[in-house]
């Protein structure tokens, strides 16, 4: 009688033979990987979800100054300018002036940190930032007692982006684009200014070279490639608020009891997880200020966030 | 030896070119599906071509009969038929993909949806006007209901097209250029037919020269 014997290791488990002999490299390239995660602490803020996959990150992004499909920005922002970059700080803020960015942001120690971003178009992704809290930038930049808002301008360079010189391309927002947070948000220690992501440089496509990254809230808050701070007493309207106030609120705080004129916002996709769709892949319930409601409902005591969505 | 008609020509040879190149958009979708291709949210993918597939095909059908009194080629009329039904299953792919992928099954969700936004509406009404159409697509019920009959039930398609046409607009943001195309399309395709009926012929030899 014949026994068939399966064969103890399975052809997957076996180390294809270029790793092998590249072993030594590959342990070299594993070990510096693992560097940097040794080096920098975690900070207390960490989310120990997945991380997106880079690829995802980096090739899926909302930038509608470079075009309204997701993957335009990736491909359109390959040759936009970042250096030289000047900020100017403006309004109520003791030395009003334009910055060279090295100038604004040199010596701030920069942080890792990984956030959940909740886009408000229902996806989200798990981002390690790099960069440093914007209430360190501020506190150099020394606001009057006055200040209660901080606008934010992003640049505005039709001739490096497509989506400023058409409707069409653009999706028909009002540019240079803006945002505004009060100055508790702005103060806040979750409230961050990247310059990098998985601890490289900012990818032209997710903001390069300086973007805010606020986690409680959608997205688009985010605002991409700084070129102005003004510090306000009165609040300042953003873009999507000047565009289509029904949908866009001052505060666009993640909330999955108010939803979107399109749709609900009680459930999200998870970029990188939607693999088995006939089993509802990657579909999760969204969480108040996006999970972040123990450091940040405080903030908002008392008042009504379907209101002031 | 059989006698190489043009119609048997067109059966044999130009349909099964016709009907293999309206399945080049699924085609595509399942090959970068496989192949790992899709975007980062292959959801948005697949319902994003599956409902402008659907539009497409319903305003392609439209055009047959446009098409069909300019080029007085008659035969055009042949491919109708199977051009209708692959927009109705295109669309019956767009709302599997509603309510298998995106809701995965969840009624009250979907009924939530379905009474706060038009949009969902609108494509709802869209779809459903044309099942109908697909159930009486056979040989069989226009003999059974009638030609006259038969012809006033698949004026359906109209409303269908301007339907989803409207769900398109409602689902954009901001900018509208793009379902503005679908729109204007379907408003001269409509219009080429309104004029036909008033038997403004010279209008409509204006109205082929603008298009």
């Amino acid at each position: 009688m014949l026994i068939r014997h399966t064969a103890e290791i399975r052809s997957s488990e076996i180390t294809p033979e270029r790793i092998y002999q590249n072993r030594r490299e590959f342990i070299k390239a594993s070990a510096a990987l693992l560097l940097p995660a040794i080096q920098s602490q975690r900070s207390p803020f960490d989310t120990t979800e997945t991380v997106t996959p880079y690829q995802n990150a980096t090739t899926y992004n909302n930038y509608y100054e470079f075009g309204t499909a997701r993957d335009d920005a990736s491909k359109n922002a390959v040759n936009f300018r970042v250096k030289p970059w000047t900020v100017s700080v403006e309004g109520l803020v003791k030395k009003p002036a334009t910055y060279d960015l090295d100038t604004l942001i040199g010596g701030l120690s920069l942080e890792d940190r990984v956030y959940r971003m909740r886009c408000v178009e229902r996806w989200s992704m798990v981002i390690p930032w790099r960069g440093f809290p914007l209430a360190a930038l501020i506190k150099r930049l020394e606001p009057s007692p006055s200040a209660r808002y901080v606008e934010f301008k992003a640049i505005l360079a039709k001739d490096q982006m497509p989506g400023q010189r058409s409707r069409f391309l653009g999706g028909g927002l009002d540019w240079p684009y803006k945002e505004g947070l009060r100055m508790d948000e702005a103060m806040h220690p979750l409230t961050m200014i990247a310059t990098g992501i998985y601890g490289k440089p900012l990818p032209n496509q997710n903001g390069a070279p300086l973007r805010l990254v606020v986690p409680w809230k959608y997205g688009f808050k985010g605002i991409k490639a700084i070129v102005s701070l003004r510090f306000l007493d009165k609040q300042p309207v953003s873009s999507w608020m000047e565009s289509w106030p029904e949908a866009y609120g001052f505060y666009a705080n993640v909330n999955p009891n108010v939803e979107h004129p399109r749709w609900s916002q009680s459930r999200e996709q998870r970029i990188g997880e939607t693999r088995n769709l006939f089993l509802g892949g990657g579909v999760r319930s969204t969480l108040m200020f996006n999970g972040y409601a123990d450091q940040v409902s405080e903030l908002y005591a008392g008042m009504d966030l379907r209101k002031n969505y | 030896m059989p006698e190489w008609t043009f119609a048997r020509i067109t059966d044999r040879g130009v349909k099964p070119a016709l009907f293999a190149l309206c399945l080049v958009p699924i085609t595509l979708l399942v090959w970068a599906a496989v192949t790992g291709r899709l975007s980062a949210n292959p959801l948005e993918d697949i319902r994003d071509t599956t409902g402008i597939w659907t539009l497409r095909f319903l305003l392609i059908t439209l055009s047959i009969t446009p098409l069909r009194r300019i080029t007085h080629w008659h035969s055009l009329t042949r491919f109708r038929r199977m051009l209708g039904l692959f927009a109705f299953f295109y669309a019956v792919l767009h709302l599997v993909t509603y309510v298998w992928f995106d809701q995965f099954f969840d009624v009250s969700e979907m009924i939530d949806d379905l009474s706060k936004r038009r949009f969902i509406m609108a494509g709802y009404a869209s779809f459903v006007l044309i099942v109908p159409l697909a159930i009486t697509s056979t040989k069989g019920w226009i003999v059974r209901m009638g030609g006259k009959n038969w012809q006033l039930l698949h004026r359906l398609i109209y409303i269908s097209a301007a339907a989803g046409v409207l769900h398109y607009f409602w689902r954009v943001k901001l900018d509208i250029s793009r379902p503005a195309i679908y729109a204007i399309i379907l408003g001269a395709l409509l219009i080429f037919r309104v004029l036909r009926k008033r038997r403004y012929g010279a209008n409509i030899a204006a109205l082929c020269s603008l298009f």
